[in-house]
């Protein structure tokens, strides 16, 4: 096996008492998109800022193609930055802003041109190389900074919170721009959002960070459905999630019992339970079904409507349990008639398939 | 070899090492030291050398002779009254005059603003100097303006209260006035930067709530401008208790300030001892004032809360 | 606000006359032809044409001059290293002393600033045999010093408003610190920098006490050429020279403010094209 082309080895960041990052140790491949996921504070800016070469680690090392990058300062690393801001030069043009990184290339003044050249054409701008920064659009801005950042054709680039500050109109616009551009240009993306849509769409593989740690590392099919902790279940999409008790264990089936539906139901097992362990069960609305005849099957609640909301295209259902508790069921309204749907205060069935539920152990 | 060393040094910490260390060495040179010389020369003693200062021999190696003058003789505790009072007495004034100043520049249209603003600025860039002089053009005894002022008063009082004309030079009056018009602008200034960045839809809230405009004023605007009052207050108070130039031109010569005290103990007297002691003493006055305004200037200009 | 603050504008056409009624007498009676400056002898030009033939006034300006230039010069660089220590470098050590180092003399009463720094200079001279007498360079020395932290606050407040980020880029991008402080960050805070010279040099042009101290015979800039005639009282010529500056500075104040004026529209501009770019 290839040796990995970014390599974090148990890297830690300590400021003053505050610990920013613990003991992260992550690989990421060449080519690919990889996203750093979490909330304010957890650490995946600082993780960032030292692939970048701003902060160098309290702990651990990192390696870039191989190298390692202790003590090697930003302006030495074949890494290049997309700033949140954009940090655009503000007294040079746009050509100037994109071109600033070459002169430490050994290029001719010809060759530096065509690059230039090239880097605009690359994301649509090449109208606009005379005009200085506050003379174009938040979006277009964007723009110049990632040509300018790619210029140099880094190693790796990183990228953060690129689509915060845009609307939503062109949010969408730009994360298909930016997933072209990678695979034209081939670099490595390394993103941190917070937004975890973003991360969903874009990357070809997340880490969801908390508190300065990595809680799990995957592509998103497999982070979103089989999370391994209720932290990565209910930061990634919406969830709900119920104590249960493991009653009986057959291959990887796992019967559970929870209060919440004062049923058991089954369960996908995992690895490593055993009977009578306290588990957390969590279904995603999406994969409940609701009806209001009872359906056949192993895994069926009963329950009622307490509240639904109608967006057009899906609803979505608030149903109070057995218990007393509420669950929320997300349902595509397929049929064009209001007949059939549930309504408020119905009584209705919940039925899901055992592979869709999630038991989660911590 | 060495060359390159250096090159390396300069690129990595050596970059902070310039930036950081010229204008500290700079300053420790050229106003640290003299500021200790100063301290160091208030515990010597006056001697006939030259320079007049001394320590040991006749005299003890730290004297304090200077420092108990400054409690038992009158000149200077008066100095240091007349000082503090003028600087107050103006202080307020600006105050009284710049605050409603500062508060119709921020309500008058934006093209009239620029203009104002800069009509502001053009005493500020004027001299000094100048400035002092033009109003002692004003208040000399065959002025226009004196004329003026004694004509209206002589109007307004009887006969054997008539004057030929009023005496404003060579007065505290004199001094207070001419500061005010010379420190104005030290206070508008910062004044109008905190009432400038204040947010007007607080105003509007309180008034949505029943206030009535100056309600508003008392309750919303002044609370937060408190910061550029305090700012400007010292801007103005510290400066004007230590004038030499003012109350040189137009003050009164029998009850000095302090500042000229101190230029005289040092250039008529040649005692720089005492001359010391009293700019020490001075300093120690000012240290509180300086806090004051070194904890509301930066707060004053983030337009926070007080 | 709607309604007119009548008030406030009654209170501020007493504070602009309060401050331009003594100029503008003094600036008519410059004009005065009488030599007693408070009796009106008719209009005459003379206090101008000896104020302009005056070879005192003359070498006084010049000395001014020099001195203005070179310290604002050198107090801008050593102001501009300052504010960027300030506003850049959070921690290291002895940065309490540097910043009460650069507060202090923008409060402190200048005649404290001018005997210590003349005792400095006549120690100096005792025990190192510099300066041995004292004229521009001191006086130089004692500008710079007390300028320089004017500049200091300037750009310190100016740093602290730009944008980090920019500097980093140019990091990133493979530019050294020396290199990115010339590439980007000085040209991006340059009008500060230039409002900053332009104090310090006023500062100096017009210093009185600090001056007073630290010059020796035969070095009278012109400040201290006015307050020895000054201290004698009011002199006509003196009114004419005043005038003079008023007027030289109030076309300095209107152009500034013309550019900036006119800076501004163009921001106005530059941004409408580039909400019109929006795709």
């Amino acid at each position: 096996m290839a040796d990995p082309f970014i390599r974090i080895e148990g890297v830690s960041k300590k400021f003053g008492t505050f610990q920013a990052v613990q003991d992260v140790s992550l690989t990421v491949a060449q080519g690919e998109i990889f996203s750093l996921l979490g909330g304010s504070g957890c650490g995946k800016t600082t993780l960032l800022r030292m692939l970048a070469g701003f902060e160098e680690p309290t702990e651990g090392r990192i390696f870039i193609d191989g190298q390692d990058m202790a003590g090697v300062p930003p302006w030495l690393r074949p890494v290049h930055m997309m700033f949140q801001s954009y940090a655009l030069f503000p007294h040079m043009s746009v050509e100037k802003n994109v071109g600033y990184g070459l002169k430490h290339e050994d290029m001719t003044a010809d060759q530096r041109k065509a690059r230039v050249a090239e880097m605009l054409e690359l994301v649509q701008l090449t109208p606009f190389g005379h005009r200085k920064p506050h003379q174009i659009s938040g979006g277009q801005r964007q723009r110049v900074a990632l040509a300018r950042a790619l210029a140099r054709q880094p190693k790796l680039l990183l990228l953060d919170e690129p689509l915060a500050a845009l609307d939503k109109k062109l949010r969408e616009h730009t994360q298909f721009e930016l997933m072209s551009i990678q695979e034209r240009t081939g670099v490595t993306f390394i993103v941190v959002t917070h937004d975890q849509e973003e991360a969903m769409t874009l990357s070809d593989r997340i880490a969801v960070m908390d508190k300065g740690r990595v809680k799990q590392v995957g592509a998103p099919t497999e982070v979103y459905e089989y999370p391994n902790s209720k932290f990565v279940a209910g930061f990634i999409g919406s969830i709900t999630a119920f104590p249960a008790k493991v009653s009986a264990l057959a291959g990887d089936v796992a019967t559970v019992q929870v209060a919440a539906f004062q049923a058991s139901v089954q369960a996908r097992a995992v690895p490593g339970l055993n009977v009578g362990q306290e588990v957390t069960l969590a279904v995603r609305p999406e994969k409940l079904v609701i009806s209001q005849a009872r359906p056949e099957g192993e895994n069926v609640i009963a329950g009622q409507v307490k509240d639904l909301a109608y967006f057009g295209k899906d609803s979505l259902y608030r149903i109070t349990l057995p218990s007393g508790e509420l669950i929320s069921v997300h349902s595509v309204n397929a049929g064009r008639s209001a007949g059939g749907r549930p309504d408020w205060d119905d009584q209705v069935y919940l039925s899901f398939a055992p592979s869709a539920a999630i038991l989660l152990v911590e | 070899m060495m060359r390159n060393r250096i090159a390396h040094w300069l690129q990595g910490r050596g970059y902070r090492g310039v930036i950081i260390g010229l204008p500290y060495i700079w300053l420790l040179l050229f106003f640290f030291i003299p500021f200790c010389l100063v301290l160091a020369i208030s515990f010597g003693s006056r001697t006939p050398t030259a320079p007049p200062f001394g320590y040991g021999g006749d005299h003890p190696w730290i004297s304090f002779v200077g420092y108990s003058r400054l409690f038992h003789d009158d000149l200077y505790i008066r100095a240091f009254l007349v000082s503090l009072s003028n600087a107050a007495v103006a202080t307020v004034l600006c105050l009284l005059l710049g605050y409603p100043m500062s508060l119709a520049l921020t309500r008058v249209s934006a093209s009239w603003r620029n203009i104002l603003l800069m009509l502001v600025i053009l005493p500020f860039w004027t001299s000094f100097l100048l400035r002092v002089y033009a109003w002692m053009g004003l208040m000399g005894k065959n002025s226009w303006f004196n004329g003026l002022l004694t004509d209206a008063y002589n109007l307004l009082t009887p006969a054997t209260w008539h004057v030929t004309s009023i005496p404003m030079m060579h007065s505290n009056f004199a001094v207070v006035l001419v500061m005010v018009y010379t420190y104005l602008p030290f206070m508008i200034l910062p004044l109008y930067a905190n009432l400038e960045r204040l947010d007007p839809v607080l105003d509007e809230a309180a008034m949505d709530l029943g206030s009535r405009p100056f309600r508003v004023f008392l309750d919303v605007t002044l609370p937060q401008s408190l910061p550029g009052i305090i700012a400007g207050a010292m801007l103005v108070f510290i400066p004007a208790a230590g004038e030499l130039v003012i109350p040189t031109l137009v003050g009164d010569a029998s009850s000095p300030m302090i500042g000229r005290v101190i230029a005289d103990e040092f250039s008529s007297a040649s005692d720089w001892p005492m001359a010391a002691s009293v700019a020490i003493a001075l300093l120690l006055l000012m240290v509180g004032p300086m806090m004051l305004y070194t904890h509301y200037q930066s707060k004053a200009e983030a337009g926070e809360e007080p | 606000m709607n309604r007119r603050p009548v008030f406030l504008i009654t209170v501020m056409c007493f504070g602009f006359a309060f401050f331009y009624i003594p100029i503008l007498s003094m600036m008519v009676y410059s004009f005065n032809g009488s030599r007693l400056a408070t009796v009106w002898g008719g209009f005459s030009t003379k206090w101008y044409v000896s104020l302009l033939s005056n070879k005192q006034v003359g070498a006084a300006l010049l000395l001014s001059l020099k001195i203005a230039v070179t310290s604002a010069t050198a107090a801008t660089i050593l102001g501009t290293m300052a504010g960027i220590t300030l506003a850049r470098f959070r921690r290291f050590k002895g940065r309490t002393l540097f910043s009460g180092l650069v507060t202090a003399p923008l409060i402190m009463p200048e005649v404290i600033t001018g005997i210590s720094s003349l005792m400095l200079f006549i120690l100096m001279a005792k025990f190192l045999g510099w300066p041995s007498s004292r004229g521009f360079t001191t006086v130089t020395l004692a500008h710079i010093t007390f300028s320089m932290v004017f500049v200091t606050t300037i750009i310190q407040s100016r740093m602290l408003q730009a944008d980090r980020a920019i500097e980093e880029a140019a990091m990133d991008l493979g530019s050294k610190p020396w290199a990115v402080l010339f590439d980007v960050t000085l040209p991006v805070i340059f009008p500060a920098i230039l409002s900053g010279w332009l104090l310090a040099f006023t500062i100096s042009l017009d210093d009185v006490v600090i001056t007073s101290f630290t010059t020796g015979p035969g070095n009278t800039t012109l400040p201290l050429l006015i307050w020895s005639k000054v201290k004698l009282g009011v002199t006509p010529d003196i009114n004419a020279l005043a005038t003079l500056t008023v007027l030289v500075v109030g076309c300095g104040v209107a152009l500034a403010g013309y550019l900036l004026n006119r800076s501004e529209k163009r921001r106005e501009a530059d941004a409408r094209l580039a909400y019109r770019a929006n795709d």
